[in-house]
């Protein structure tokens, strides 16, 4: 028994910090309708501030969390919302989702542009009365030093606070109130947004208390140690149903140590200890997903007022002239014939690279376009399925000596049936619980199949072979081979996306983002339409993985794990999720600012982490134009554009709408 | 058409929520091609009906036979393609598109269509019947001027119109109207009870009407139930119910004190 305790006191100072976080997970849903994936990379960004001036700048423990968590969280999470989340209070659950998830990727990516790349070793803590070295008591014959004393009882007066500041006192209540509607509640003289920002300071500071926390329980820290912190998070907070504070918090300490009892019985050469351990957070949050039924109910629009808000705007190709319709048209297809021209002939090899890169992802991106831009549901786990179809194919090739490109249709095929397995168990959940399914998804074949040497070769990878394809042509430096080959796929994967669109399955798609209650009492299965979507997506996914391997030439675990996951989604969103060539423009566009920021600034800011951090503030534009950055701009300028030159035919499209509802029998 | 030849069977329906007994031991029928009324005050459990009808909600207890099928059980698409239509109280429209698009999932969701293949192979094309069809719903509901305009540009007024086009779409053998003339003012409440008399009496579609405006009631249905918190208080013509003095005390006494 003693040996029991003994495990479980080492696990309460990791259970406690994940209670912190899971805490504020809660109190911002609770208090803004926001559930935000991006505490983890603040409480990240908290201790790698810490860090860095504990570590670099000799300051000491109390100096650098005066200015890492009293003032950086509190600002951040004002900021957060003055600037943001105040900004899409009315917003659909699925742009607050992307904006966190924005944030969520943005935010760690921006930390070495600012800093450089650092590495980052938290010995101190935030208390000076608790020394790291000393060990103050034993606990079972656990010694309990500064650090685990410090996260207990930091976390217990925290939370303590917090409940009084909830139940007791007139801006808790006026923060439950919040929630229904910021709108309705500021109708009766309360300051609603007022109230909401104080929520997102003290989840903020809460978030990054965490962070500062959490990180001398490691000493040398990276970014990947905190995506633990967030799914635990995730995980107890799905528990609390989003509601009960302190069931996520007592959730969130029950996680942690149950992780660390069962590090302390189980045998670290196991099975158990390499895979069932690491995948412990998304099985508890696979569980609360598929056995708490109130975990379906999320999205239900609670705010009495969402009836005043105006439609999303068309997209610009639907909205535009019917000349300017065939002159852009023309236009894009003389880029496209000047683009093939110019990748045959004059563009160097370097570059070549860049835009096969560009086409294979957009490939990949395509399976987001239908997932989300069609289905309106957010998948979190499509590098995912793109990295099943590489790795199955790898794995054809390697084991049968089956050609590349007929294992990855084999792969296509796999992709898609553990896409239509995921979508059979989220049959019942949308938005938020789709998103978190799909998430947990990820994270759990990050820990085991993509963690497994023999089926992804080890961290780096398995090496493409040019017998495993017939010819080395994929391989030559002018890349004219891969660039025929990716953009044949392509056409015919945008072919098959505007066929589904325009047909049946899309128009029933498209009735469901309206109204899946209607859609159903028409006749509609809607369960089958999201299976069929699900599947079509994991296949295009499995697809675009293979060939972007094959133009890295290798398939590489790194390249397809759940971080990637959430840059896609940010990408895509950042153009546009609805159209196709929002897909493609993403892709094309993420290799092409890469390289350009490569080539340009100093290798220190990192041209990729600079690009993802450009497209998640792109991303962050999602909410007030939901149609993405540049599709909002096509839309703008064709107007502008239609106004100079064909002004006469725009006005009698507008008079002929407007008049046949003045005619109608019900005009409203 | 097997219960006594009712199209539409209630035996006993019960639906409560947490301790509130929504709806409690309904039972009446409705017989092809009649129109029925269901009418009381705020609720009473009319919706909630409607909904353990159209399968949205399950009843704790009693049977719902349609069409000599027992629907227990079965999901809300299924019973739709049964021939049960249904407009809702607070209007649910499929945003963004087009009303002629929105008769077009009716169409083809009423033959249970929407086969990824047949898009993937370009055969989702819209028929020359299937847009006549479409043609003549636009035209019988009186939106055809409306066809290729988005929902977004529309007025509540219009966007119930739409509803009712698109339930009619699906060529329901009955149609479950929900307060179909919320928000519409006194012409286009008429309208809307014209068209409702004609889709019964050219098309042979059963109606279950929920209103709170008397008059159309009064104009549309050959029958009323009346129900007042979760059960049912009369049955009968519509002069009938409205003479009960039960009924006048629950709904009607209501409205004579306001």
């Amino acid at each position: 028994m003693e040996q029991f305790f003994g495990f479980a006191f080492t696990g309460l100072p990791y259970g406690c910090t994940y209670a912190l976080v899971a805490v504020c997970l809660v109190l911002t849903y609770q208090a803004t309708g926001v559930f935000n994936f991006a505490f983890g990379a603040q409480a990240f960004a908290s201790a790698f501030i810490f860090t860095w001036l504990t570590q670099y700048k000799n300051w000491s423990g109390f100096e650098a969390f005066l200015v890492s968590v009293v003032a950086m969280g509190p600002l951040v999470g004002y900021a957060f919302d003055r600037l943001l989340f105040r900004h899409i209070a009315n917003s659909n659950t699925t742009a607050k989702m992307v904006c966190s998830l924005a944030l969520l990727v943005g935010i760690p990516s921006l930390l070495p542009v600012i800093f450089g790349p650092q590495n980052l070793d938290a010995t101190a803590t935030i208390l000076p009365f608790f020394n790291p070295n000393v060990v103050y008591f034993t606990l079972a014959g656990q010694p309990i030093n500064g650090i685990d004393l410090s996260a207990v009882s930091v976390t217990v007066v925290v939370l303590v606070l917090l409940t009084i500041l909830l139940r007791y006192t007139a801006l808790g209540l006026q923060m439950r109130a919040a929630v229904e509607s910021r709108r309705l509640v500021q109708l009766d003289g309360v300051d609603g947004n007022g109230v909401v920002a104080v929520a997102w300071i003290v989840s903020s500071f809460m978030a990054s208390l965490a962070g500062v926390l959490f990180a001398p329980t490691f000493g040398a820290f990276t970014q990947d140690d905190y995506v633990t912190l967030t799914v635990v998070a995730i995980a107890a907070a799905a528990w609390a149903l989003l509601r009960s504070l302190p069931i996520a918090a007592g959730m969130a300490v029950f996680i942690g140590v149950l992780t660390t009892v069962l590090q302390g019985y189980i045998s670290p050469s196991s099975f158990f200890y390499a895979t069932i351990l690491p995948s412990l957070p998304f099985i508890f949050l696979v569980g609360a997903l598929l056995f708490l039924p109130k975990m379906r109910e999320l999205d239900a629009s609670r705010d009495p007022l969402a009836t005043i808000d105006p439609p999303p705007p068309p997209i610009a190709a639907a909205s535009r002239a019917p000349t300017m319709n065939r002159i852009i048209r023309t236009l894009w297809w003389i880029v496209f014939a000047g683009f093939c021209v110019s990748m045959l002939t004059w563009i160097p090899d370097s570059w070549t690279t860049v835009f096969n890169n560009g086409l294979t992802y957009s490939i990949v991106l395509l399976s987001i376009t239908l997932i989300t831009g069609m289905a309106g549901q957010l998948s979190l786990c499509q590098a995912t399925l793109a990295g099943v179809g590489a790795f199955t194919a790898a794995q054809l090739a390697t084991h049968l000596g089956l050609n590349l490109l007929v294992g990855g249709l084999v792969g296509a095929a796999l992709a898609a049936a553990v896409a239509v397995v995921l979508a059979l168990l989220s049959l019942r959940l949308k938005g938020l619980g789709l998103a978190l399914m799909t998430l947990a998804a990820a994270l759990l074949f990050d820990a085991t199949f993509f963690n497994e040497t023999s089926i992804t070769g080890g961290p780096q990878g398995i090496s493409v072979q040019a017998k495993w394809l017939g010819t080395s042509a994929f391989f030559n430096f002018n890349g004219h081979a891969m660039f025929l080959l990716s953009l044949g796929v392509l056409i015919v994967v945008v072919f098959l996306v505007l066929l589904v669109r325009k047909g049946t399955v899309g128009r029933n798609l498209a009735a469901m983002r309206g109204s899946e209650t209607a859609t159903a009492g028409l006749g509609v299965n809607p369960s089958w339409q999201r299976i069929m979507v699900f599947a079509l997506s994991g296949a295009v996914a499995g697809i675009g993985g293979l060939l972007h391997s094959l133009e890295q030439q290798v398939v590489s675990p790194t390249d397809w794990n759940a971080d990637i996951s959430l840059v896609l989604v940010v990408l895509v969103v950042t153009t546009s999720v609805t159209t196709v060539e929002g897909a493609i423009q993403a892709g094309i566009g993420f290799f092409v600012t890469e390289q350009v920021l490569t080539t340009v600034l100093p290798a220190r800011i990192g041209g990729s982490s600079l690009t993802v951090v450009l497209f998640a503030f792109g991303a962050l534009t999602y909410a007030a134009h939901p149609e993405g950055v540049l599709e909002y701009q096509k839309r703008r300028h064709t107007m502008r554009f239609e106004r100079l030159f064909f002004a006469k035919e725009a006005e009698a499209e507008e008079r002929k709408a407007a008049r046949a509802i003045s005619t109608s029998g019900a005009n409203g | 058409m097997a219960d006594g030849d009712h199209l539409l069977s209630l035996r006993g329906v019960c639906k409560s929520f947490g301790g509130i007994q929504a709806v409690h031991s309904i039972s009446f029928d409705v017989d092809a091609g009649e129109s029925v009324g269901l009418v009381g005050p705020n609720g009473a459990g009319k919706t909630t009906l409607f909904n353990c009808v159209c399968g949205q909600l399950r009843p704790e207890e009693g049977d719902v036979v349609f069409d000599g099928t027992l629907l227990n059980g079965m999901p809300t698409y299924k019973r739709a393609r049964l021939g049960i239509g249904r407009t809702y109280q607070k209007v649910e429209v499929f945003t963004d598109m087009s009303v002629r698009d929105h008769l077009m999932v009716a169409e083809r969701a009423r033959r249970g269509e929407g086969r990824l293949w047949r898009d993937l192979c370009n055969m989702s094309n819209p028929t020359a019947d299937e847009k006549e069809r479409v043609d003549a719903t636009l035209e019988l509901v009186g939106i055809t001027q409306l066809a290729d305009i988005s929902v977004n540009a529309l007025g509540l007024g219009n966007c119930r119109l739409v509803e009712l086009a698109r339930a009619l779409a699906a060529e329901p053998k009955i149609l479950l109207a929900d307060e179909p003339s919320s928000g519409l003012d006194l012409r286009e409440t008429e309208e809307l009870a014209a068209v409702l008399r004609t889709v019964q009496r050219e098309r042979g579609t059963a109606v279950l009407l929920v209103e709170h405006d008397l008059s159309m009631v009064a104009q549309v249905v050959d029958r009323a139930v009346v129900m007042d918190v979760g059960a049912m208080l009369a049955a009968g013509t519509f002069d009938e119910v409205m003479a009960n003095p039960e009924v006048r005390n629950a709904y009607l006494g209501q409205v004579d004190a306001v």
